[in-house]
């Protein structure tokens, strides 16, 4: 049998090229879940979670997991704001822009985000650590304006209280 | 031993809960005093957060807005016997914020441990689920319609009927979905329901599965509220381990089990058939009706479709009678709803009345006016869909029926409120971009609508053939709204049209400069 085994190896010209780190890391949440086609929300959010972004190299091995079309999972991942295809900050910093937070002056925030740490809404500091995005709506509309970093909610942000924020952040990556 | 409450409500951690309960803890160790701190829900009054009670003989007495500078001072003061205080506010339930309000949905919220069952029990927790238990089906279905309870997501839909419909359908495999996507700027209800009182939400779901006949149901969070996501998913292990939810629940025939699914930042997916999509892990994209979700929902199977605060009206609904709870309420609006004060408001929180209050009376008596102390000038009700209200309608009272004769909806019950420096110009064309950022993309009237729609908006601003320009607007809201296939489109036309209809001098400002008026041609 195990000549049988080489026989059939025999034309291949190359051995299959080994799984990149990011091929595991969707082939592994994609087992972890099943590969049920109806979690891939979960999936995609787990590896944000792991690798900071979702990037296109993970796309293959998904549809081929939940035995969908690429087409159908690039379709899904594009479909929602939540998540990323590129690498982003070490932080990323939500900033509320819907109605209640505007009338507490959101807007006044978000020109001072983008200016204090000099990149526009969507953008990354140039050190790498924190990327401000607007999101509509923390569901914190009586303490508004609102500001989310990971899980971490804030209220009553002014431009002060932002600062504060920030240089938190960057003291906790400095540690 | 003292029991001190501190919140773990999301808006309460977001002004500094976690860091105030560390400081008691810590306080009370240094002092020898022996405390137990209990992290409740949120009382909803949210100007007071983070609202810190302490238990006494004469009740529960209530210090804040807390903070951890605070601390010490509290403990000097004699806050653990209840003693005034600069923050103090005397007993918790005699504030007029609170002791006004008409508590049936969010009875237990602010009060209990949110996942003690055994504290979840000892206030009527339950109750509703076991008479149901005994009860057949469609009884079940019969007591929700005489509650008169409308869906509270948005649609005032009639559940009893939605429920009826399920009930009806043959079939084993059926399906229970809770909307708790609350993407309606000015809600925050379903947050702190699910968070300060979840077992209210499975208790409410599971009398639903075995009204409808189903045996599995989901709760679909936006991505935005992991607190509430963290919170249910304990809740459901829990509950589960006490055969609250699972397999023959407390010993009956009832099967049922709750899953929690996250969505990723998309307002659309609150859309019941794209919130259907999303939980089949696809693109949110809204569906086609007719079949309705009642006959063809979740995997192409029949499914009860409520929001977070429907489901959460129906325990007491069967612990007291449908008929307690349709005493409560004007016309056809029955019940109570948690009204929502956000925005540019004084004291900002949840407070369930029934229905028939006016706005006057939510923004004014409750709220306090304006944060800024300025004049009221708009209030928007009923999230991005919804109409701007100017003061000549403050007094209608807050009504489906009553809202929809004056053109605004009550929808999910949020009042986001803007005193007199808002340019409602600017709310209009904001309304027009929202829709173009969360559109579902599937017909033309909102997905271009809505782009044409901004820079039409942007040439009024601009005075750039102005009354031209006023009548296309016009004419693109119509078409939106007769044309578009879900909500998102058909509302759009809402909140611009107000702003036009109800404060006309904003689109008649001279031009903001000539460079810009230049550039919109
Ligand atoms: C664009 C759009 C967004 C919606 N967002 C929500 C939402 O966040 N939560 C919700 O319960 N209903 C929302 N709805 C209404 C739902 O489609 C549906 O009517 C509701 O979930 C049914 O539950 P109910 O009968 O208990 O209200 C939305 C509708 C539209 C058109
Ligand atoms: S109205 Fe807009 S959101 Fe609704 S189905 Fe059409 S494109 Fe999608
Ligand atoms: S509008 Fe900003 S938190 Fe709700």
């Amino acid at each position: 049998m195990a000549k049988v085994g080489k026989k059939q190896k025999g034309p291949r010209r190359e051995e299959p090229a080994a799984l990149t780190p990011v091929e595991i890391a969707a082939v592994a949440v994609c087992a972890r879940h099943g590969n049920k086609p109806d979690e891939l929300l979960e999936i995609f959010h787990e590896l944000q979670h792991e690798l900071g972004y979702v990037p296109d190299a993970a796309l293959p091995p998904i549809a081929q997991a939940l035995n969908r079309s690429r087409a159908e999972i690039y379709g899904v991942l594009t479909f929602y704001h939540e998540f990323h295809r590129h690498p982003v900050g070490r932080n990323v910093v939500k900033i509320c822009r819907a109605e209640a937070c505007q009338a507490m002056g959101t807007d006044e925030l978000c020109r001072h985000a983008e200016h204090s740490l000099n990149v526009p809404l969507g953008g990354t500091t140039a050190d790498g650590s924190v990327t401000i995005e607007q999101v509509f709506c923390l569901g914190n509309c009586a303490l508004s304006p609102a500001v989310m970093v990971g899980e971490k909610l804030y209220g009553k942000v002014d431009s002060q209280r932002f600062d504060e924020i920030i240089a938190g952040l960057e003291k906790e990556a400095a540690e | 031993m003292i029991t001190v409450f501190v919140p773990r409500d999301a808006a309460a951690l977001s002004v500094g809960a976690d860091e105030v309960a560390a400081a008691i803890e810590r306080e009370a160790k240094n002092r020898n005093e022996d405390v137990r701190i209990v992290r409740n829900g949120s009382r909803g009054m949210l100007y007071l957060e983070p609202l810190v009670e302490v238990e006494t003989e004469a009740g529960r007495v209530a210090y804040g807005p807390v903070s951890t500078r605070d601390v010490a001072g509290l403990f000097d003061g004699g806050f653990l016997k209840g003693k005034s205080h600069a923050l103090g506010h005397g007993l918790t339930e005699e504030i007029p914020y609170f002791k006004n309000q008409e508590r049936l949905t969010f009875a237990r919220c602010g009060i209990t441990d949110p996942l003690s069952i055994e504290d979840y029990r000892k206030h009527g927790g339950f109750d509703g689920l076991v008479k149901a238990l005994e009860m057949k089906p469609i009884d079940i279905v019969t007591e929700v319609t005489t509650s008169g309870l409308r869906g509270r997501g948005g649609a005032g839909f009639p559940t009893g009927i939605k429920w009826k419909t399920v009930h009806d359908l043959k079939g084993d495999e059926k399906y229970v979905a809770c909307n708790a996507d609350e993407g309606d700027s000015g809600t925050f209800a379903d947050r702190m329901l699910m968070e300060g009182d979840p077992y209210c939400l499975i208790e409410g779901m599971t009398i639903a599965a075995i009204a409808g006949g189903a045996t599995k149901g989901y709760i679909y969070v936006r991505s935005e509220y992991p607190h509430s996501v963290h919170v249910l998913r304990e809740a459901i292990d829990i509950a589960r381990k006490a055969n609250w939810l699972g397999d023959n629940i407390q010993g009956s025939q009832y099967s049922f089990d709750l899953f929690v699914r996250m969505g990723a930042g998309a307002y659309i997916c609150g859309e019941e058939t794209s919130m259907l999509e999303s939980i089949e892990g696809k693109r949110g994209i809204v569906r086609f009706k007719p079949p309705i979700p009642a006959i063809e929902g979740l995997f192409g199977k029949p499914t009860i479709i409520n929001n977070v605060m429907s489901f959460a009206a129906v325990p007491i609904i069967l612990a007291k009678g449908g008929e307690f709870y349709r005493d409560y309420g004007v016309g056809r609006s029955r019940g109570t709803l948690a009204f929502q004060i956000a925005g540019n408001i004084k004291q900002g929180g949840l407070v369930e009345k029934a229905f028939g209050i006016t706005t006057r009376q939510l923004v004014e008596d409750y709220g306090g006016g304006t944060a800024t102390g300025r004049p009221v000038r708009a209030v928007q009700v009923g999230g991005p869909l919804g109409a701007y209200i100017p003061e000549s309608k403050f007094d209608v009272p807050m009504d489906y029926e009553e809202f929809a004769k004056v053109d605004a909806m009550v929808g999910h019950g949020g009042l986001v409120v803007f005193d007199d420096t808002v340019d409602m110009a600017k709310q209009a064309r904001f309304a027009m971009e929202f829709c173009t950022i969360e559109s579902c993309g599937k017909c033309t009237p909102c997905r271009i609508g809505s782009t044409r729609g901004v820079e039409v908006i942007d040439r009024i601003i601009a005075d750039v053939d102005r009354e031209k320009n006023m009548v296309l607007l016009e004419d693109l809201c119509v078409t939106m709204a007769d044309g578009s296939l879900c909500a998102m489109g058909g509302l759009t036309p809402f909140p611009v049209m107000s702003a036009v209809r109800g404060f006309p001098e904003d689109f008649r400002k001279p031009a903001p400069n000539k460079f810009l008026a230049d550039a919109a041609e």
